[in-house]
């Protein structure tokens, strides 16, 4: 089957969408504030990336739309808040050693913290919505006002702080750029995550499995593969990164409290949509574009900013109303 | 009536519903071992059902599905996949956005490709080989039918369950299918095969099960019905006889 | 189907009034008479500021959710936009009142714009909902809701921004006015008071209105919508056109209540009227009282409106009793009434699905 140009057009335009952004904002706002926007942008995407791309994992497999997905986010920084405390000399030191070892211990416990609450919540909550989707709705809403209360009642109903380690705090300076150091630093570790994932999800079988769940459930079972365990496993996975997502994103505000996941709830929601619901490479350019949004708009006109990617997901919606990359149905 | 012994599949008053409609009504047939059995009938007489039925993707209302001496009626899909049954689908299962590579790996077990195994199989469908590393749904409807055939029979198999393979194919690609099926029949192979073409039928079949309305309404030998017209003409009706 | 029994003890004009769709059964139809008397008394019954606060509000809750549920029980829409609407509604009267304008002109004037406004963004999500899927529909109108919320915290010079606006309300609603001079069995006719009469009439129009709406060969055709789509559809019927016309009756209704909170508070702003948390309350009334009744959202409205006031009282003393123990009083902490609201919430979707009033009405 030969394409004509147009459709070639059509299947690559989405992947054109960020570089055509990243190159129209750079005469607009000149090299100096480019540079530092666009690391602050593709930083903050890439978090959005972490928990986004687990909650459409999740929707891709089993078509089940997890609500609560933001209590994971609120655990997994509160648990590395507790971490952390203990190992405050090490965050207190100026060497990028300690720091990063500190800050790793710290993301393991807040993925393990929430990977297994979210294999405890699969098998209490989710199990019993699998095919209702009004159910799962409600129940997910339900259960995360009742964690994010419970994440009160254990540790307070005040923000608390969560200061950034000491060789992270500040900038560096590239040229006229000043770069936020945290940001570099969430950007690397979202990228070895995200690489991992692709790597996962391409390299392995377990990982094929899950692609093609993705795309037909009926037909990967009846190759042999339990897909009932896959999605407990991929669930987990899922909630694990948001926690870890959580972690970063509450570390770069320097402050936890009950409200984190639900900060990032609806930027998540809007890569959801821009991406296509299942698609991970869809959420990865989604992540992507708020992020860059976000911080480009944010400097060029603030009141804007807060309102400009709801107006990016009705633009995009308008031009695929299934998202950038959807998973073609059967 | 066909023993025990020889029915390596036999289904027992087997009752499906779908919603409130009843779809199959107390199926009794057999697949007998080694053997190409032919599942005849009109559009929307149950075939697809009752294939659906025995993979576990649809749970029988009543009834008992025996598979070699065991119940399956009760089972999972993925274990019932994993006592040797393969099954493709009318709309061929086929993973669009993987390689046709990666859908074969799939079909593997978990020791992944052998060669012999895969040059037996890219044998008999060389187009296959052309389009290795291209994503499946690029590949045409005759190619994703061979692709789809093909992932059932790259490992061993009890039994397979096959479900309108021929439908929209063109002629020369129909002989190749029936190669295939011929070319399996000689390895002893086990077939449960819903086709709508008669001389198709014909050619494979040793067998022949025919459905109507959910009810089994004529079971026995191939050759006796191929040498019955006026039988042909009163199960199927003059629509399906005589069609390609 | 009405039984034959009811239609022997029920006069006629009162089944025209409840669109032959009564409570049903002995126990749910006691309890709404119950409600409806102590409702229309309720300045009477319950002295004091706060008592009559919450009488309104939980009218005005009535309204809100019994038209939320005209979208998901009865035609299976999942909207998250249903609180802008509240809040297009409360800023209609809001800024008709800021602006300089009074009196009931001024109040009239706001009201019918809100209501505009809804019907107009009501229908473009009624639309909406033929290319987007359900989840995606969902979380569209979650966006939308927010998106609302933000224009207001924004648009300080038409909204008044995060600090809302407050506003003169109409002569007779103040609580100075008098209308009798002399209390009426001890109670003085307030403005207050007035405006509690107020909500609740609108409460009980509305209520009749939505209730003669589902039992109509409209509500017959949302409810397949909501059962089967694919046959409506193949019916004939036009399901995108019917979808609308109930987000835009649900919109219009909620933009009234809006209203009439503006006109309780005297006073609205984003987190009064726009708030996610309200979201969850009308879900959680919705779904506490039953989906698909009607009087499910009276008894949601009450159960949940009620806790919210008097479920930390109750909590306050639970957790005086674990002084010295910080997990159990933290868990019993007055301020945690959401936790346990939120667990009941839960149980309810996972084993009594149908809600209290729906588990009443089992027949149903």
């Amino acid at each position: 089957m030969s394409e004509d140009w147009l459709d070639r057009l059509h299947r690559w335009a989405p992947y054109a969408l960020t570089p055509i952004i990243m190159l129209i904002a750079l005469p607009v706002m000149g090299v100096g504030p480019w540079l530092t926007l666009t690391v602050a942008g593709l930083s903050m995407g890439i978090l959005l990336f972490l928990v986004a791309s687990g909650l459409t994992l999740i929707f891709g497999l089993m078509d089940v739309l997890n609500f609560a997905h933001a209590a994971f986010v609120t655990v997994g920084a509160y648990v590395a808040l507790t971490v952390l405390g203990p190992l405050a000399g090490w965050t207190a030191e100026l060497s990028l050693t300690l720091n990063l070892v500190a800050l790793l211990v710290a993301l393991l416990a807040a993925a393990a913290a929430s990977g297994i609450l979210g294999f405890g919540f699969e098998r209490v909550i989710i199990r019993q919505v699998y095919g209702a989707p009004l159910r799962q709705i409600l129940i997910t809403i339900g259960a995360l006002t009742v964690i994010e209360q419970l994440v009160i009642v254990l540790w307070g109903p005040q923000a608390v702080p969560l200061p950034k380690p000491a060789s992270l705090r500040g900038s560096v300076l590239i040229g006229a750029s000043a770069i936020e150091t945290y940001r570099l630093f969430a950007l690397c570790v979202g990228l070895v995550v995200a690489v991992a994932m692709q790597l996962f999800l391409t390299r392995t079988r377990l990982g094929l499995v899950v692609r093609a769940g993705v795309e037909n459930h009926e037909m990967i079972q009846s190759l042999g593969y339990n897909i009932r365990r896959v999605f407990v496993g991929v669930f987990m996975a899922g909630t694990a990164l948001a926690g870890m997502g959580g972690m970063m994103w509450a570390q770069y505000q320097a402050v936890v409290s009950s409200q984190t996941g639900d900060s990032m709830t609806i930027l998540v929601f809007i890569i959801l949509i821009i991406g296509g619901l299942g698609s991970v490479s869809g959420c990865f350019i989604g992540a992507i574009l708020v992020g860059l949004t976000n911080n480009y708009v944010g400097f060029l006109a603030p009141k804007l900013a807060l309102g400009s990617n709801i107006l990016l997901m009705a633009l995009i919606l308008l031009w695929q109303p299934r998202g950038l990359l959807p998973i073609s149905e059967d | 009536m066909i023993g025990d012994g020889d029915a390596l599949l036999r289904l027992d008053g087997v009752h499906t519903d779908i919603g409130r409609y009843r779809i199959l009504h107390g199926v009794d047939f057999a697949v007998r071992r080694g053997r190409v059995t032919m599942f005849l009938g009109r559009n929307g007489a149950g075939k697809t059902t009752t294939l659906r039925t025995i993979m576990g993707l649809w749970r029988a209302r009543k009834g008992r599905i025996i598979f070699d001496g065991q119940s399956i009626a009760a089972m999972e899909t993925p274990r019932i996949a994993r006592l040797g049954i393969a099954y493709v689908p009318e709309n061929m299962g086929i993973f669009g956005k993987l390689t046709v590579r990666e859908n074969m790996l799939l079909a593997t077990a978990p020791r992944g490709f052998v060669e012999q195994q895969l040059d037996r199989v890219l044998e008999s469908f060389p187009a296959l080989k052309l389009k290795w590393e291209t994503a499946a749904g690029a590949l045409s409807g005759g190619q994703k039918q061979m692709l789809a055939i093909a992932r059932a029979i790259i490992e061993q198999r009890r039994l397979l369950l096959i479900d309108e393979p021929t439908k929209g194919l063109s002629p020369a690609m129909v002989d190749q299918l029936i190669e295939v099926f011929l070319r399996l029949k000689s390895e002893q192979t086990t077939i449960l095969l819903v086709e709508q073409s008669f001389p198709v039928a014909e050619a494979v079949g040793d067998d022949v099960a025919v459905m109507d309305q959910g009810y089994i309404i004529h079971a026995g030998g191939m050759a006796a019905l191929a040498a019955d017209e006026a039988l042909q003409h009163r199960l199927l009706g003059l629509s399906i006889a005589g069609a390609i | 189907m009405v039984s034959d029994k009811a239609t022997k003890r029920t006069p006629s004009w009162l089944s025209w009034l409840v669109s032959d769709d009564p409570p049903g059964g002995t126990v749910l139809n006691v309890i709404m008479v119950t409600v409806l008397i102590v409702f229309a008394l309720a300045p009477f019954l319950f002295h004091g500021v706060k008592a009559l606060g919450v009488s309104s509000r939980i009218c005005i809750f009535i309204i809100l959710v019994a038209s939320y549920d005209l979208m998901l029980g009865y035609t299976g829409i999942v909207s998250f936009a249903h609180t802008m609407f509240f809040g297009i509604g409360a800023y209609g009267v809001a800024i008709a009142l800021t602006k300089g304008w009074v009196g009931w002109g001024a109040v009239i004037l706001g009201t019918a714009a809100g209501a505009a406004v809804s019907l107009a963004l009501a229908t473009i999500i009624g639309i909406l909902s033929l290319r987007l899927r359900t989840v995606f529909f969902s979380m569209t109108t979650l966006a939308m809701a927010s998106f609302a919320q933000i224009v207001a915290e924004q648009w300080r010079s038409l909204t008044g921004g995060e600090d809302g606006l407050t506003f003169p309300v109409p002569a007779i609603l103040k609580p100075g006015f008098r209308l009798l001079p002399d209390p009426v069995l001890g109670l003085t006719i307030n403005g207050p008071v007035i405006t509690y009469y107020l909500t609740f009439v609108a409460a009980l129009v509305l209520f009749l209105i939505t209730l003669r709406v589902v039992n109509s060969p409209l509500g017959l055709v949302l409810r397949a919508i909501r059962d089967n789509e694919f046959r409506v559809e193949a019916m004939g019927y036009q399901v995108v056109a019917y979808r609308t016309l109930v987000c835009a009756l649900s919109a219009v209704m909620a933009s009234l209540a809006g209203a009439l909170m503006a006109l309780l508070l005297g006073y609205n702003g984003p987190d009064v009227t726009l708030s996610f948390s309200l979201m969850i309350d009308i879900l959680l009334m919705v779904v506490i009282g039953g989906m698909a009744s009607l009087y499910g959202a009276v008894v949601g409205a009450i159960v949940v409106v009620l806790a919210q006031y008097y479920l930390q009282n109750a909590l306050s003393m639970i957790s005086s009793e674990f002084t010295g123990m910080p997990l159990m009083s933290g868990l019993f902490h007055p301020d945690r009434w959401l936790l346990w609201l939120g667990i009941l919430f839960v149980l309810i979707v996972s084993f009594l699905p149908q809600g209290i009033v729906g588990r009443l009405r089992r027949r149903r």
